[in-house]
């Protein structure tokens, strides 16, 4: 079978390190989200929101997670996973993006 | 467990007579057992499917609703699409062939999950029987697509329990799928690398794949709709600010690459069919084997070819109609692959090749007609036309169906240990092929005339062609039951099968007929690559040493 | 190379070798990881495009939840996920008492978020704010009909997708039940450990569906706090 998987035992040290990095993203978003920032751009809340979250979650699968250590093989898993939700989300969002009217008619109060 | 004397007749143990007791059957982790119990399931769920079937073209014999009300008719062709999609295409070959044959294939003892895999079983008979309970309920009238509005507020019919059991059965799919995955991953024999596996192997990874990425989605899916029928929930409902056109992306971004699940497997069956039965490795294997993997992934790609005359974006169309045709091309390689290996090859018309050949030319023509739909300007014509219903009836029947039949009649030695009755089989083979022709070639013609799909009456002018559809049904029919019969027959009657009946090459035609639990009595070592037919005497001695050592 | 470690302890019979189970066990629970992904990617797209379509309604229903109890959660799952990591290091060094030490707290962190939740839940229903009969959404006179839709749109969003959040952490919480036990009995060692590794992957999975869930829900009307 694969030679690779020989087990790598992640130390404490980086757990701790992560949990801190987790901390001050939290932190981050929530200061942020205090904040309108429609006025600057309309999606910026958004933007920034998710791109935390993306930073807070892509730290999770690799070092939680063991991503960084593991076989390549749940490397190309994990990748084919976000691959295909993207699939969805992209191709989805797009006809309602190339819809004439969308979304103001809906979207009005 | 095993309380029976079994020192009577049969000197060697097989899995079949390792235990007899129906708690044997029902806790079984045996893979093979569970790929039997599923067989015995789905038979069921195909006779009752058919059974709607055949009121659907009892009805359309006369131009008036005579038959049915129109409201039964309704209910009438959803049972008939929901059952023999969700409990009979979408099982058939993974859940039965590949079950039994893929651990053997791999030269493994089992899956790696035997719980997970008898617990998909279990799984798949809790949502089997929530569907009969909708069914005793007068069934359910949305069509198999279920599109709101119609289902989450009009219609009268069962459809929230309908919705939980496709929710659950979807699981027992997944599991499946999950299980396949990870034994092809981890439990090849010693030498099978992934350039030697059958092509059976390659298909059922790719179906596996499409199970696992779009079975959960269409789970999410009819729980919303649930939701939004039991609260109105002003999700897919236009009326409460809902958008029904998300409903249809969603539906589909499973139900077309579902078309996969069916028909990648029986692609993969036809492989293994027509090497065998002209002597000769499969052109292009390679080319074969990523195709496979292609159609998983294309498949994802195109789902909004459904939504042509929806509000979809007409940019979206045209993407996803370009990418419909993309689709095309994997599925062209895999056939004109297998032209080339029959090309030349010493063709032998066993049953099992006969449905393969059918297999060729019916596929063809119903992936030819899907060309013709997933173009953006002609669908708009033939949308929700009997040329949709023709085309994916030659696709489902004339391929899924087709593959299944053949490769239920190429491993039945290998599964039950005794040979089916070959004129018989090939006699079916033939009722099917034409019947099938006769049911569905004039539903194209009806479709391109203007025939609307789900209507149960219609004008005079097409009561020609709808009267030859139904009689070629009829046909169809009894090329269908034919194989049920002499099938249970054989099993007690037929004669005894070797180990290799078919001269074929591949692990499970080394193991004996039926297989012993641990499906090998020695450890497997490949040393040659796929469909090296010059080696297949030699593999042949070696399946029967290894018959003789079983202790 | 097969046959010699007939009897080997924690082995199956189908399995050739420990480490043969082993990649079987992670790659199993990873790719069952991408079946929950797609599952959740599908609320994930309903919410994109009712986001989209109702910014307003939305920032409005965000508004209605609270983020301290959401952000306590967050804090409470993301210690969570720090313990169940040092569960799987204790695991593999083998030190059986901090093992199911470590187990037992992310347990009882996992019980914290679900009784926060609780009360959240609790609250919303006292509010009315349940998106089901009886639903009236704060100064509902003071908006048109469709706006009050909107709001209720979000809040169905909100239950579905917590809604399924709770219930894989309470599978969570029954999965880390039966470790405890079995690390309690002595069942792992170095060389078996991978139930540890494999529910530690699920329990890291369930926490990054809610560190996208804090933002898009509690977050989106927060800035309206004040105003
Ligand atoms: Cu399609």
């Amino acid at each position: 079978m694969s030679d690779h998987t020989e087990h790598h035992i992640v130390s404490p040290k980086i757990y701790f390190a992560i949990f801190g990095a987790l901390m001050v993203f939290t932190a981050i978003t929530v200061a942020v989200a205090r904040f309108d920032l429609a006025s600057v751009w309309g999606p910026l809340n958004i933007i920034v929101a998710m791109t935390v979250a993306t930073i807070k979650a892509t730290l999770v699968v690799l070092y939680f997670m063991h991503v960084r250590y593991s076989s390549k093989l749940t490397q190309v898993i994990v990748i084919a996973g976000l691959f295909w939700l993207l699939i969805m989300l992209v191709l989805t969002i797009a006809d309602y993006v190339a819809r004439t009217g969308w979304p103001t008619p809906l979207g009005q109060v | 467990m095993a309380t029976e004397v079994i020192e009577k007749v049969e000197s060697r143990s097989t899995y079949l007579n390792n235990g007899h007791t129906v708690k044997s059957w029902l806790l079984t982790l045996d893979h093979k057992r569970i790929g039997l119990l599923y067989l015995f399931s789905i038979s069921i769920f195909f006779l009752i499917g058919g059974i709607y079937a055949s009121l659907i073209r009892l009805e359309l014999v006369t131009p008036e609703g005579d038959l049915l009300t129109p409201d039964t008719y309704n209910r009438v062709f959803t049972m008939h699409g929901v059952i023999m999609i969700f409990f009979f295409l979408i099982p058939s070959i993974p859940a039965v062939l590949g079950n039994f044959l893929l651990p053997i294939m791999l030269g493994a003892k089992d899956v790696a999950f035997p719980k997970l895999n008898l617990l998909s079983w279990y799984i798949f008979m809790l949502g089997g029987a929530l569907m009969m309970y909708t069914l005793i309920n007068g069934g359910i009238d949305t069509g198999w697509t279920f599109y709101p509005p119609y289902s989450s507020i009009y219609s009268n019919s069962e459809v929230t329990m309908a919705g939980v059991s496709i929710f659950i059965t979807g699981f027992s799919s997944i599991l499946t799928g999950l299980n396949f995955m990870v034994t092809i991953h981890t439990m090849r024999a010693p030498g099978l690398t992934w350039f030697r596996l059958p092509l059976f192997v390659w298909a059922h990874y790719a179906t596996s794949l499409i199970q696992i990425l779009g079975t959960p989605v269409i789970a999410i899916t009819v729980l919303a709709l649930a939701l939004e029928r039991t609260f109105q929930i002003g999700i897919f409902d236009p009326k409460l600010g809902g958008d029904p056109v998300l409903f249809q992306h969603m539906f589909w971004f499973y139900s077309h690459p579902a078309v996969y699940i069916m028909i990648l497997p029986s692609m993969g069956v036809i492989s293994e069919i027509i090497a065998n039965s002209t002597r000769k490795r499969v052109f292009g294997y390679h080319f074969v084997a990523f195709s496979s993997l292609a159609i998983a992934v294309f498949g994802f790609l195109v789902w909004g070819h459904h939504m042509f005359t929806t509000s979809q974006s007409m940019y979206a169309g045209m993407v996803f109609s370009i990418i419909s045709y993309a689709v095309a091309i994997p599925s062209a390689i895999k056939t004109f692959n297998w032209l080339a290996t029959i090309y030349k090859g010493s063709v032998s018309f066993s049953t099992p090749m006969i449905y393969a050949l059918a297999f060729l030319g019916l596929f063809t023509i119903g992936g030819m007609t899907g060309l013709f739909l997933s173009a953006l300007g002609l669908d708009i014509h033939l949308h929700d036309t009997y040329f949709v219903v023709a085309h994916f009836h030659y696709v489902m029947v004339g391929g899924a169906i087709i593959g299944y039949l053949g490769g239920l009649h190429y491993w039945w030695p290998k599964m039950t240990g005794r040979l089916y009755p070959e004129t018989l089989g090939r006699i079916s083979a033939v009722i099917v092929f034409v019947g099938f022709n006769f049911t569905f070639m004039p539903q194209f013609i009806l479709g391109y005339l203007g025939m609307p799909r789900r209507y149960y009456a219609y004008v005079p002018e097409f009561q020609v062609l709808h009267v030859l559809s139904s009689g070629g049904a009829f046909v169809l029919a009894v090329g269908f039951m034919l194989p049920l019969f002499y099938l249970a027959w054989s099993i007690k009657y037929g004669q005894k099968a070797p180990n290799n009946p078919w001269t074929a090459f591949g692990l499970e035609w080394q193991t004996a007929s039926p297989p012993p639990t641990e499906n090998f009595t020695y450890n497997p070592v490949v040393t040659t690559e796929a469909y090296e037919f010059e080696h297949v005497e030699e593999i042949r001695n070696a399946g029967k040493t290894g018959a003789i050592q079983t202790a | 190379m097969a046959d010699s470690h007939a009897s080997q302890y924690g082995l199956a019979h189908h399995f050739s070798s420990m480490e043969q189970q082993r990649e079987a066990g992670t790659i199993g629970m990873w790719i069952f990881l991408l079946t929950e992904l797609m599952f959740f990617g599908g609320m994930f797209l309903v919410y994109a495009i009712f986001r989209t379509t109702y910014p307003a309604g939305f920032e409005q229903g965000s508004h209605l939840l609270s983020v301290k109890l959401g952000g306590l959660n967050t804090i409470v799952l993301i210690v969570s996920s720090v313990t169940m990591a040092m569960a799987v290091y204790y695991s593999q060094i083998g030190e059986k008492k901090r093992l199911v030490g470590m187990l037992s707290v992310t347990l009882v962190l996992g019980l914290v978020f679900l009784v926060v939740k609780y009360f959240e839940y609790r609250e919303k229903f006292e509010h009315h704010l349940f998106p089901a009969m009886g639903f009236y959404a704060p100064d509902a006179e003071h908006l048109a009909l469709q706006y009050h839709q909107q709001v209720r749109v979000f809040l169905w969003i909100y239950f579905a997708m917590t809604g399924l959040h709770a219930l894989h952490m309470i599978i969570g919480a029954g999965m880390l039940l039966v470790l405890i036990l079995m690390a309690h009995k002595g069942r792992f060692t170095t060389s078996y450990n991978s139930p540890v590794e494999i529910c530690g992957l699920y329990w890291h999975f369930v926490d990054i569906v809610w560190i996208f869930l804090f933002p898009l829900l509690y977050l989106t009307g927060y800035h309206l706090t004040g105003h």
